[in-house]
């Protein structure tokens, strides 16, 4: 093979493109299996209180309902009794909702009910016939009116190691008594998921201990597993299924009531259940990014070097699960700084749980302390990117550990260059265009490149074809693909005689795809399983070829129909010769992170330049440029990667300047609850973002050289687009979304 | 969505019958807005009479002016000939309005009778009078963003949401109705009402009244025509607010001016004081402030919609602006 034939970097197009485009592509909510039902959910109306009584008679009678399911009626769902602390959840304190367990609200529009029927559309009609009557108790979904009663996350007290402790380096708050300080409090409102596809699961008991369900989830392996608890299940008896997944961005990284419900469903009709949420019911009940307010304190010295950061925020949770994320941590590493203080909180209300939503929190804070380094930039008379030179970290100042690789320098010159950023004048309101202001502003982000265990397990078939199997999930970045060209280069055939296998937690085992740990992880075990598939097969070709037997495994070439060596093509076994020994059995190999990560600090680091142009009367803005430049170590696919960016980088808009679900606090319920109401882009809101990479491999986080791109993707960019809008109008905005209210 | 008959006549009086003797019948035309409504439980009728087969979908010359059929899809209008050359300002207020799918399904009755957007209007579990009279208005000390600064009452504050209709009532249109007493005509500023003690009821149609046409006098608004729409994102989003601006523009003099905002009031908000403000004076940024400070007279805002006290003779004045400078 020759070296300009590798496939690592090649713009491959997706595997799995011509399913997806013709609809071939399964997604969970299109398994007609025999004799399915249909289920939708009855939510509750209060946020907070006990269901008195459930008036069910009318949907019971209703044409083809098969049941009406509660707590009334529910069968008892054993590990409900048994779970305690349920270690699977992102929560480190409480657990999910136990559902039709008992008659307690905990949030608006809680399932109070699943009714089941032979149609969707019966089902949906019966579903609006059940009638409840509550006891309603005094609810607070309101984050600002409960920060008084904040708290440290539970995990944190009891584990002073805890990330999510109070941090200190330096002197605590020691930006009050700076020469050059600032103090800025920043909001984000609640962001909700709505992937293109809908959390949909098909549940299907095959046999009264054996579960199969078809679902929309990002692990298949820990999705199986809290089934499994669920139901006091052998893992071995729960088979989950997520070959396709329509987009999660962290939505599908928990297990959601609807789940359960439709699990139990399927157990009391004794029939395969079918129950895909609504656009209005994403809102409430599978997620979101939660309402976070931070305030965050700086000083500098007047040549700019950074004295001293403060960064506090709280998060929101529900009241039944403590969930934490990193919003803190870009800003105890990004920059040089003798003192930083981080404090981080959770203030509990009367919601449905938050979960991860792309750039987790890490992009939640980005909002905060990008936004804080360009005021302090405009304070110091200072060009924001020259600042950020200024407080460059060669190490990261969190632990004094090097960093793997960090290419942000070669990043920032790159996007600068390619925005244009040599137009930016330091004096805000200086460039238009007619009554378009215009503005240029930059963000940066971070993310931890993070591996895990992963399993891959590489088979010859008898036509030649190399069958790879994990039970990964490909949630939208293009796993199989990038999978497809790695073992294409460690087995040194056409990508199209290679066929990867995911979303099924039969497959070898691997985590959940998130975090931006997919390739990091599945790709070496990809990698590592090729290799001892190619080493087993020149074994076995050994045992009656000598040639073979003296061959370096990177010699073995794995031919049309036989198996041959690079040196010598006169060797060869046929595939079928080799399959007659056993050549057919799958090789399974784990690939595992080592000690890399205790010597060195592994981050991807993304930086996002926007030109933005704003209505001096209409306050409308406008993204006309978006340049984002990733060091992500290899990219395996130029293109699906690129994709990634662009997909970040939009949803990064969405944040910047539209999207944000209210909740009307006297009835604690949403009045944000469709597409008409929850803006996100539209194609006119986004520029031809460019997207440019560093492509430097990373020789620690893995053998391939790779560390993430999902979440740098969007991190940075609403900070940047904010900064721009500065720089455009002189105004600072610093609650999401930047509507046109806020700049008129 | 409840159960409902469902008949398709094609004659206009088999479909006046058809909803003038039952209480719990309703036209459906594109069924953009109505289905919608159905699907949540806010609209539950129990007949449909589609108007589809009526032949109500030409556009044509009539009177010194257009007329434009019941059944013309905002996508058909829009791209008129006809209508772009003599009432360039409708055409650019039905491509503001939706997206591209919609507009080709949508016609130009429906768009004028279709119901506002506020949210606790569609949430059948809020109180709200126009969807259930007497409950309460949610909006009033809610999340009152999008909800109106003219013309409101304490039983109601939302807006109406069409952009056809602030381009219509300002070109002076007529629509045409017929109903079981026979056919009428009125003017579109009469067309909507404001919510006073019914906010249940959007418009002055009586029951079983089919709306055939709309007529659009020709006048001299075929250059100086502009309509500023802003909303929350680049497109396919409803207006926060919304301005029709008309002028006919003599050596930098105006002779005439129409003018009419959207997203305002509970109708779409003709601004008559304002366009006699201008006439007269050159076509300058000082009159078109002027013109904008007499429009705002009488606003008055809510917890959430303040920014709407600018905003509104902001966009006034980039309209007029525009306009001019077309
Ligand atoms: C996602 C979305 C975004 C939208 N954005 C916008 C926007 O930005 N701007 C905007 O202006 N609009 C917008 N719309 C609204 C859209 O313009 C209306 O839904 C559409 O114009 C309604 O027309 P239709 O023919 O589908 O009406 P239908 O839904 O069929 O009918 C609406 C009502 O009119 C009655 N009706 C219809 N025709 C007649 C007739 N001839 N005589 C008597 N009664 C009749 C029906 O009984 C019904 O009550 C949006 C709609 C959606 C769904
Ligand atoms: S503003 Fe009108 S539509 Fe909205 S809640 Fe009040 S009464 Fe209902």
């Amino acid at each position: 093979m020759k070296a300009q034939d590798k496939q690592i970097g090649a713009p491959m197009n997706r595997v799995d493109g011509h399913l997806k485009v013709t609809g071939a592509a399964k997604y969970s909510a299109e398994y007609e299996l025999p004799n399915i039902a249909y289920a939708v959910l009855v939510g509750s109306t209060i946020a907070r209180g006990r269901i008195t009584s459930i008036d069910a008679k009318a949907a019971e009678k209703a044409p083809g309902v098969l049941a009406v399911i509660s707590h009334f009626n529910s069968p008892k769902v054993p590990g409900f009794d048994t779970a305690g602390k349920d270690p699977s959840q992102p929560a480190t304190a409480g657990g999910p909702i136990k559902i039709f367990k008992d008659d307690k609200i905990r949030f608006n529009d809680q399932p109070i009910a699943v009714v089941v029927a032979d149609s969707w559309e019966r089902a949906r009609f019966a579903a609006r016939l059940v009638k409840a009557q509550y006891a309603p108790e005094k609810h607070k979904t309101n984050l600002e009116a409960s920060a008084s009663e904040a708290f440290l996350p539970t995990a944190a007290k009891k584990n002073p190691k805890h990330p999510m402790n109070d941090y200190q380096r330096g002197q605590a708050d020691a930006y009050k008594t700076g020469a050059i300080k600032l103090e800025s409090e920043y909001v984000i409102p609640t962001e909700v998921h709505h992937p293109m596809e809908l959390q949909a699961i098909t549940a299907h008991w095959e046999a009264p201990d054996r579960l199969t369900i078809y679902d929309k989830t990002q692990g298949t392996m820990a999705t199986r597993r809290d089934f499994a608890r669920e139901w006091n299940l052998p893992e071995e008896n729960v088979k989950v299924i997520a070959t396709f997944v329509g987009g999660a961005f962290g939505n599908a990284l928990h297990s959601w009531p609807h789940e359960s419900a439709a699990i139990i469903a399927a157990k009391v009709v004794n029939r395969p259940v079918k129950l895909m949420l609504t656009r209005e019911q994403m809102f409430t009940m599978v997620g979101y990014r939660p309402y976070t307010w931070q305030k965050l304190g700086m000083s500098a010295t007047p040549d700019g070097k950074i004295t001293a950061i403060t960064h506090e925020s709280i998060g929101q949770t529900s009241t039944y699960e403590e969930f934490t994320e990193s919003t803190l941590a870009q800003t105890r590493m990004m920059y040089q700084s003798p003192n930083v203080t981080t404090r981080y909180r959770l203030a509990a209300l009367d919601i449905g749980s938050p979960i991860w939503m792309r750039g987790p929190g890490e992009a939640t804070g980005a909002f905060a302390l990008e936004s804080a380094m360009d005021e302090m930039a405009f304070m110091l008379n200072l060009d924001p990117l020259e600042f950020r030179l200024r407080n460059y970290t060669d190490k990261d100042p969190e632990n004094g550990k090097p960093w793997s690789t960090k290419f942000l320098k070669e990043c920032y010159q790159l996007g600068a260059e390619r925005v244009g950023w040599n137009k930016r004048q330091l004096k805000p309101g200086s460039l238009r265009d007619g009554e378009w202001l215009i503005g240029y502003g930059m963000g940066v982000g971070t993310f931890g490149a993070h591996r895990g265990a992963a399993t891959v397990g590489a088979q010859l078939l008898p036509d030649g074809t190399v069958l790879l199997q994990c039970a990964t999930t490909d949630i939208g970045p293009g796993t199989g693909t990038a999978m497809t060209q790695i073992a294409a280069d460690a087995l040194g055939i056409d990508p199209k005689r290679i066929r990867f296998e995911l979303g099924n937690s039969s497959f070898p085992k691997a985590g959940t795809q998130g975090g931006s740990s997919t390739v990091n992880s599945v790709g070496p075990a990809t990698q590592e399983a090729c290799l001892a598939l190619k080493d087993k097969l020149r074994t076995l070709a050994g045992a009656g070829n000598a040639a073979f037997a003296s061959a370096k495994k990177e010699d073995v070439t794995l031919a049309d129909g036989y198996l041959t060596l690079s040196s010598n093509a006169a060797a060869k076994v046929s595939y079928a010769d080799l399959i007659k020994q056993g050549g057919d059995k799958a090789v399974t190999v784990e690939a595992k992170p080592g000690g890399e990560g205790q010597k060195y600090s592994m981050y991807s680091f993304s930086v996002h330049f926007a030109e933005v142009r704003v209505h001096e009367l209409t306050g409308e803005v406008r993204v006309s440029k978006l340049v984002s430049c990733a060091d992500a170590g290899t990219i395996i696919n130029e293109k699906t990667a690129g994709n990634q960016m662009k997909g970040g980088a939009v949803g990064g808009i969405g944040m910047a300047l539209m999207e944000a679900a209210h909740i009307d606090d006297r009835f604690g319920r949403y009045v944000t609850k469709d597409f008409a109401d929850y803006h996100v882009p539209v194609h006119a809101d986004s520029p031809d973002v460019q997207v440019a990479f560093v492509n430097q491999p990373d020789p620690h986080v893995n053998a391939l050289g790779t560390k993430g791109i999902g979440e740098i993707a969007t991190i940075g960019v609403a900070p940047a687009i904010a900064n721009a809008v500065f720089n455009a109008t002189g105004k600072r905005v610093r609650e999401l979304p930047i509507t046109p209210d806020k700049l008129i | 969505m409840n159960q409902f008959q469902y008949v398709r006549p094609s004659k206009a009086q088999a479909a006046i019958e058809a909803v003038a003797k039952d209480a719990n019948a309703t036209f459906i035309a594109g069924g953009t807005n109505l289905v919608d409504l159905m699907k949540r439980g806010i609209a539950t009728p129990q007949k449909l009479v589609d108007i589809n087969r009526l032949p109500l979908t030409k556009i044509e010359r009539e009177n010194n002016g257009l007329r434009i059929g019941a059944l013309a899809l905002n996508s058909a209008v829009a791209d008129d000939k006809q209508v772009r050359e003599k009432q360039p300002l409708l055409a650019l207020a039905l491509n503001a309005g939706a997206s591209a799918q919609l507009r080709n399904m949508a016609t130009v009755g429906g768009n004028m009778l279709q119901r506002t957007r506020c949210a606790y209007f569609y949430d059948l579990t809020m109180p709200c009078n126009k969807r259930e009279p007497g409950t309460g208005c949610g909006a009033l000390e809610g999340i009152n963003r999008m909800h109106a600064i003219f013309g409101f009452s304490d039983k109601c504050i939302a807006v109406h949401p069409s952009d056809m209709s602030v381009a219509l009532v300002a070109l002076d249109a007529t629509v045409l109705v017929t109903g079981p007493k026979g056919e009428r005509r009125i003017p579109f500023a009469d067309f909507h009402r404001l919510p006073g003690d019914t906010p249940e009821k959007d418009t002055n149609l009586e029951r079983g009244e089919l709306i055939t046409a709309v007529d659009v006098p020709d006048g001299p608004f075929t250059k100086h025509v502009h309509y500023q729409k802003v909303r929350e994102r680049a497109s396919y989003a409803f207006a926060l607010l919304s301005v029709a601006a008309a002028l006919d523009i003599e050596n930098n003099t105006i002779k005439a001016a129409r003018l009419a905002m959207g997203g305002v009031a509970h109708k779409p908000w003709r601004l008559t004081a304002a366009e006699q403000s201008l006439v007269g004076k050159p076509a300058t940024e000082e009159t078109f402030r002027q013109a904008a400070a007499v429009a705002m007279q009488g606003a008055k805002a809510f917890k959430h919609n303040a920014y709407k006290l600018k905003l509104a003779p902001n966009t006034i004045i980039q309209a007029l602006k525009t306009a001019a400078a077309a």
